[in-house]
């Protein structure tokens, strides 16, 4: 299984190196890892992708909480809206250019950087959606991937 | 006030008497401030031995034990002491000194990124990179070291921070947002585990080392008697009831008695206290006390459900827990478990042969001669022979190095434990190839005469490697034998202007260790030539449930 967790942490140097350090040292699986500020400025938000059966979930959660520095850690695996940003450089000979653009515009990308021979194409959602476009891709010959890895926040209470 | 001054201020508000440590260039300043205070200051001759005197003054005095280093070599020969006291939980602020701020990621002389090596063996630890933090800094390191979970703290500390100037502010309370330690167990919890144990016909508690750092000793023998059960301890949990006592069965794991281990395998519910399970008490966890069901009080909850599961949790502290628990369990006999583990106790004795000059007899002579000393031990088939047959009553009678099993701990931590407790005996007993690895602090014990005793069961071999050669791998003794009978530690004593005794035969021991209790004006240390194929019996084997224990003749 994998579980999405989100930590907020102190707003500190070295906290991210405890939290990795943490990871490696108890052979917890990191599949993604993201940090970045949040409405407060001396607090941080990490989200945590991690793989392993739900004993390893609870001990990567209560080892979490263990550390000074780590404020709040919660399990968002479910009821949670996921986003993640991919960057895809891809081949685009003049002849595919159309065909690009059509499938960009129907994942909602966009395309950011026009070259002689590629484009950057920008895009967003969750892993499913990325995976599926980037799949596409793999057609034309990708050049390079950056993905931000996930960042989640769980829904507001519905009615 | 000069950033150091202002340091060592911060350090008697907090109550520190005194500090193990060594100097050097980064940490001048602040041992320059600390030559007008009244703090006293133990120099070791060894910075592993500063650690482990620290520890072993923690854990007898159950004050938090401080450790100064310099930066580099100083501050890395800390680590096995610092990595020792957190798989034992015990308190330690050690404070180094690091290069100046300037300097650091430069590999300047003696840069060693301190915080970076002990991370994950610390159970926080800060570098000051601003002077103006420095106080703040070492309020919460002695907050987060003694409270909760007790663990040691590292605070390093760059030269050029030490000589700035600042205002000396000390704080008076802590606030740290992601630290909360929670005592008080929750009385839902805490109800049904009393409901269980009311229902339980074979009724065990397994008390831990938390029932020691908690204070707890006193509600662990109310609830025993109350309800009643028998206690057995972990390694690190021995003393937290007197060993004395009807209830206590002594220690169990791979090494405790038959009886011991048997009463925790077939019992129908354990009431674990302050311990986390570790392989060493269990066994093979896969077949840990198939009937039981599991009680787990402990103050840190990252230890419950990590390594065995658990039916009824409760997060927090031991003493506050024991003493609610107990409000709500009622006497009541069961006589047939009872009996059996009478049974048990009479048919199992722990024993061993009596020929020759047996390790064994020499701990129960200590035992005889030296009934309240402080014991800590070495590592080793020493340690487990003190363990054994040396019964302790009190709970911070019993000193060992538990989790990490670190070989050289006792000696040092025998030092620090009679510094902390001046007005009480002090023993190490130890093996020749552990006291070897710290027997430098010979020269601190005389220096400033701290007449602490060691006594070496010395075989000649680093013994238990060559008990496990001997059992498990075919007697190839590879790499085991030392040589120590040609060693003379009588010698080795006096060189450094302690006494030194060497024993040879049984009929002697009672005599040098009556010796050795006379002399109290210096260390003394006795070489026991004993014999070298004695086995630490019985033995739960690696990967064996508690119930395949094996014994001499099995
Ligand atoms: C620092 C360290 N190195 C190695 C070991 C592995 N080890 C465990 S017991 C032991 C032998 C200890 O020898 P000695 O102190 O003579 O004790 P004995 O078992 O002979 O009583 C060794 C080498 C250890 N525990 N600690
Ligand atoms: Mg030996």
């Amino acid at each position: 299984m994998r579980y999405t967790i989100a930590a907020l942490v102190e707003n500190k140097p070295g906290v991210l190196a405890r939290v990795a350090s943490l990871f490696r040292r108890r052979g917890f699986n990191i599949e993604s890892l993201t940090v970045g500020v949040t409405e407060r400025d001396d607090i941080s938000r990490m989200t945590i992708v991690v793989s392993g059966d739900e004993k390893v979930l609870e001990q990567v959660m209560k080892q979490l909480n263990k550390l000074i520095e780590v404020i709040k850690v919660s399990d968002i695996s479910s009821g949670s809206v996921e986003r993640e940003l991919c960057l895809v450089k891809v081949n685009a000979p003049p002849e595919k250019r159309g065909e690009l653009v059509e499938l960009t515009n129907i994942f909602r990308g966009r395309i950011v950087d026009v070259a002689k021979d590629s484009f950057i194409i920008e895009i967003t959602g969750d892993e499913e959606k990325i995976n599926a476009f980037v799949d596409l891709m793999r057609g034309y010959g990708i050049k390079e991937i950056a993905r931000t890895g996930k960042v989640a926040m769980v829904r507001g209470a519905k009615k | 006030m000069r950033a150091a001054e202002a340091f060592i201020k911060a350090l008697e508000q907090e109550g520190v008497e005194v500090v193990f440590g060594i100097p050097g260039g980064a940490i001048l300043e602040i041992y320059d401030a600390l030559y007008d205070s009244n703090i006293r200051h133990i120099t070791t001759r060894h910075e592993q031995g500063a650690t482990h005197a620290a520890d072993g003054y923690a854990r007898a005095s159950g004050k938090v034990g401080v450790v100064f280093a310099t930066s580099g070599p100083g501050a890395t020969n800390t680590v096995t002491g610092i990595a020792n006291a957190y798989m034992d939980s015990s308190p330690l602020v050690v404070f180094t000194g690091q290069v100046a701020r300037h300097l650091i990621g430069n590999d300047a002389f003696q840069e060693a990124d301190i915080t970076g090596i002990t991370m994950p063996i610390t159970k926080h630890n800060y570098l000051v990179t601003d002077p103006k933090k420095l106080l703040r800094i070492v309020k919460e390191a002695f907050y987060i070291a003694t409270t909760g979970r007790p663990g040691p703290v590292l605070v390093d500390i760059p030269r050029d921070v030490s000589m700035a100037d600042i205002d000396f502010e000390y704080p008076s309370k802590v606030e740290l947002m992601g630290y909360k330690p929670r005592y008080e167990g929750h009385p839902m919890q805490i109800k049904k585990a009393a409901e269980l144990i009311m229902k339980s016909e074979r009724p065990i508690i397994l008390a831990g080392g938390g029932v020691k750092i908690s204070n707890a000793s006193k509600e662990l023998v109310e609830l025993a008697e109350t309800i009643p059960a028998f206690v057995v301890t972990t390694l690190m949990g021995k003393g937290s009831i007197s060993e004395y006592h009807p209830l206590c069965l002594g220690f169990v794991g791979m090494h405790g008695s038959k009886y011991a281990n048997y009463a925790l395998a077939e019992s129908d519910l354990i009431i674990a206290v302050g311990c986390r399970f570790s392989d060493r008490t269990t066994g093979n966890v896969a077949k840990f006390a198939t009937q039981a069901k599991i009680i787990h009080i402990d103050i840190d909850p990252a230890e419950i459900g990590k390594n065995v599961r658990v039916d009824v949790p409760i997060v927090g502290d031991a003493k506050r827990v024991l003493a609610t628990l107990k409000k709500y369990v009622e006497y009541k006999q069961r006589k047939e478990w009872e009996d059996k583990v009478k049974e048990w106790r009479e048919k199992f004795p722990l024993r061993y042969k009596k020929d020759g000059f047996k390790p064994q007899f020499v701990v129960e002579k200590i035992q005889e001669v030296f009934p309240d000393a402080i014991v800590t031990t070495e590592v080793g088939q020493n340690q487990m022979w003190a363990a054994q047959y040396f019964k302790v009553k009190h709970p911070r009678q019993f000193i060992t190095s538990g989790g990490l099993g670190t070989m050289g701990f006792g000696f040092p931590a025998a030092m620090g434990a009679k510094v902390a407790c001046m007005d009480k005996e002090v023993i190490d007993i130890a093996g020749d190839g552990s006291f070897l690895m710290n027997i430098q602090e010979l020269a601190t014990c005389v220096y400033y005469n701290i007449p602490v005793k060691v006594f070496i069961l010395n075989n000649g071999y680093l013994g238990m490697v060559r008990q496990w050669q001997e059992l498990f791998y075919r007697e190839r003794y590879s790499a085991t034998c030392i040589g120590c009978e040609k060693v003379s530690f009588e010698k080795i004593a006096e060189g450094f202007g302690a006494v030194g005794i060497t024993v040879e035969k049984p009929s002697e021991v009672l005599d040098a260790l009556k010796q050795a209790k006379e002399i109290n004006d210096a260390p003394v240390v006795v070489d026991f030539r004993v014999d070298y194929q004695a086995k630490v019996l019985p033995m739960v084997p690696p990967g064996k449930s508690l119930k395949e224990i094996i014994d001499e003749e099995d």
